[in-house]
C-alpha cells in the first residue's frame, strides 16, 4: 500500500482504536485485536476509516479478519476504491 | 401504527395473544408489550423457578436479589447506550414546585407530553438481572470464583404484538465470575445441560449462536464480532415457526467486560472474567402453552413431572 494510506490508517488507529501499545510501533501484519482492539473499539476504526477515506463498508465486510491488522485495513480499502 | 400489511407471523402472533387474554391465563394491561399474569400462569412461573432453583442448588449457587432498577451510572460505566440506547427504560420524577405541579397538571390533563415537566432520576429500569451483581463482586474474588443465582423483572423498550416478546418480563439468571478457563468451563457445561431441561419440558429446542440486538451501523459490526468469537448462545424454540424462533434462553460469555469496568480480580491477582445464564421465564411460558396447550392438566405426565405440577 502506499505511504499515504499507510499513514492514515495509522492516525485513525492512534484516535480510534485503544490499543495497549503505541501505534507507531505497529507492523503491518500485527494483530490488532491482541494489540488491545476492542469490539467497541473496533467499531469506532470503522467509521474513522470511512471518514477518513470517504468510502462505507458493506455488511459483508463488518468482519473481525478486515480490521484485524494495518495490511488487512489496506487490502479492503483498496477493494473499495475500486 | 405501522402501514404494513400485516404477515402472518403477526397473525400468529395476535391470534395466541387473544386465545390468552380470553382463556383468561394473561392480563391485558391495554398497553403492547405489558401483560399481568392470571393465577394459572402464576402458578406455573412459580414451578419453573422451582425447577431452576433445584438446578442451582446443585452447583451451589448463592442467591441474591436486586429490585428492578439500576443507578444511571452503572448503565453509563458498561457502555448501555452505546450498544442498546433504544431498549432502555430510563426513569424520570416531577422535582418542582406547585407553579411546575400547575403546568404538569395542565399537560396531563390536555393528553400531552409529561417529559419536558419531568428531571432524570438517578436509576433507570434493570435491562437484564445480573447487571446489578458486578459492582458488588469488586475487589478480588475468593479461590475458585464465585456463582450467583438471581431473577428480576427486566424492561427493554421492544414494542411488538409477539406475546413472547414482552417489555417488562422475568430473567432468571445464573452468573459465574471467576479465572477465564472457569467461567469457559462453567458456560460450555451449561450449553448441554440447558438443552437438556428445554427438552424435558418437552420443547423441541435446539442450540444455535446468536448476537445481542446492538444498535445501528456499529451495531453491526458488534453482532458480527459476537458471533465469530461465540461470546453468545441461545436455546431456540420454534414457537411460531421454524424460520423465526424464539430464545427461550441464553448462555453468555463477557470475557473481560464486566470485570475490567468494576476491578474484579481471581484470587491470584489476575482479571478476572464473567459470564451469565439467562431463563425467560415469561418466553418459557409462552412456549409451554403453545406446544402442550392451555390446560395444563392435560400436559404430558413427564413435563408435570419435571415441573413439580
Amino acid at each position: 500500500m502506499s505511504t499515504e494510506i499507510y499513514v492514515q490508517i495509522k492516525a485513525v488507529l492512534a484516535a480510534h482504536a485503544e490499543l495497549n501499545q503505541d501505534v507507531a510501533v505497529l507492523n503491518i501484519d500485527e494483530d490488532l485485536f491482541a494489540a488491545g482492539m476492542s469490539s467497541r473499539a473496533t467499531v469506532g476504526v470503522m467509521l474513522g476509516l470511512e471518514s477518513a477515506f470517504e468510502i462505507e463498508f458493506p455488511d459483508a465486510m463488518l468482519r473481525r479478519d478486515v480490521f484485524e491488522s494495518i495490511r488487512s485495513i489496506g487490502n479492503a480499502l483498496q477493494t473499495l476504491q475500486n | 401504527m405501522s402501514t404494513q400489511a400485516i404477515t402472518s407471523l403477526d397473525e400468529a402472533h395476535l391470534r395466541f395473544k387473544a386465545q390468552l387474554f380470553q382463556h383468561k391465563l394473561l392480563l391485558d394491561s391495554g398497553v403492547q408489550g405489558i401483560v399481568g399474569r392470571a393465577a394459572p400462569l402464576v402458578e406455573l412461573v412459580a414451578s419453573l423457578q422451582g425447577m431452576i432453583d433445584r438446578e442451582s442448588k446443585k452447583d451451589g449457587a448463592v442467591k441474591a436479589c436486586f429490585p428492578p432498577v439500576v443507578p444511571r451510572e452503572l448503565l453509563r460505566k458498561v457502555g448501555y447506550m452505546d450498544n442498546f440506547p433504544n431498549l432502555c427504560g430510563s426513569i424520570q420524577s416531577f422535582v418542582g414546585d406547585d407553579k411546575a405541579q400547575l403546568a404538569l397538571a395542565e399537560t396531563v390533563k390536555k393528553g400531552g407530553d409529561w417529559a419536558p415537566h419531568l428531571a432524570s432520576t438517578d436509576f433507570t429500569l434493570t435491562p437484564a438481572s445480573c447487571y446489578p451483581l458486578y459492582p458488588t463482586l469488586a475487589g478480588t474474588l475468593p479461590e475458585g470464583g464465585v456463582l450467583y443465582d438471581l431473577n428480576c423483572y427486566c424492561f427493554r423498550h421492544e414494542p411488538s404484538n409477539d406475546p413472547a416478546r414482552l417489555m417488562s418480563f422475568e430473567i432468571r439468571e445464573n452468573v459465574r465470575a471467576g479465572t477465564p478457563t472457569e467461567v469457559q468451563k462453567w458456560r460450555a457445561d451449561w450449553l448441554e445441560r440447558g438443552l437438556g431441561i428445554i427438552e424435558a419440558l418437552g420443547l423441541p429446542v435446539f442450540l444455535d449462536t446468536a448476537s445481542d440486538p446492538f444498535f445501528g451501523r456499529g451495531g453491526k459490526m458488534m453482532k458480527a464480532s459476537q458471533r465469530e468469537l461465540e461470546l453468545k448462545f441461545e436455546l431456540l424454540v420454534p414457537i411460531w415457526s421454524k424460520d423465526s424462533p424464539t430464545a427461550v434462553a441464553s448462555f453468555n460469555y463477557h470475557q473481560d467486560h464486566f470485570a475490567h469496568v468494576f476491578g474484579i480480580y481471581t484470587a491470584d491477582g489476575g482479571g478476572a472474567h464473567t459470564a451469565c445464564l439467562g431463563f425467560g421465564i415469561d418466553r418459557l411460558v409462552i412456549a409451554l402453552l403453545k406446544t402442550h396447550g392451555f390446560d395444563m392438566k392435560t400436559w404430558p405426565a413427564s413435563v408435570r413431572q419435571t415441573l413439580m405440577l
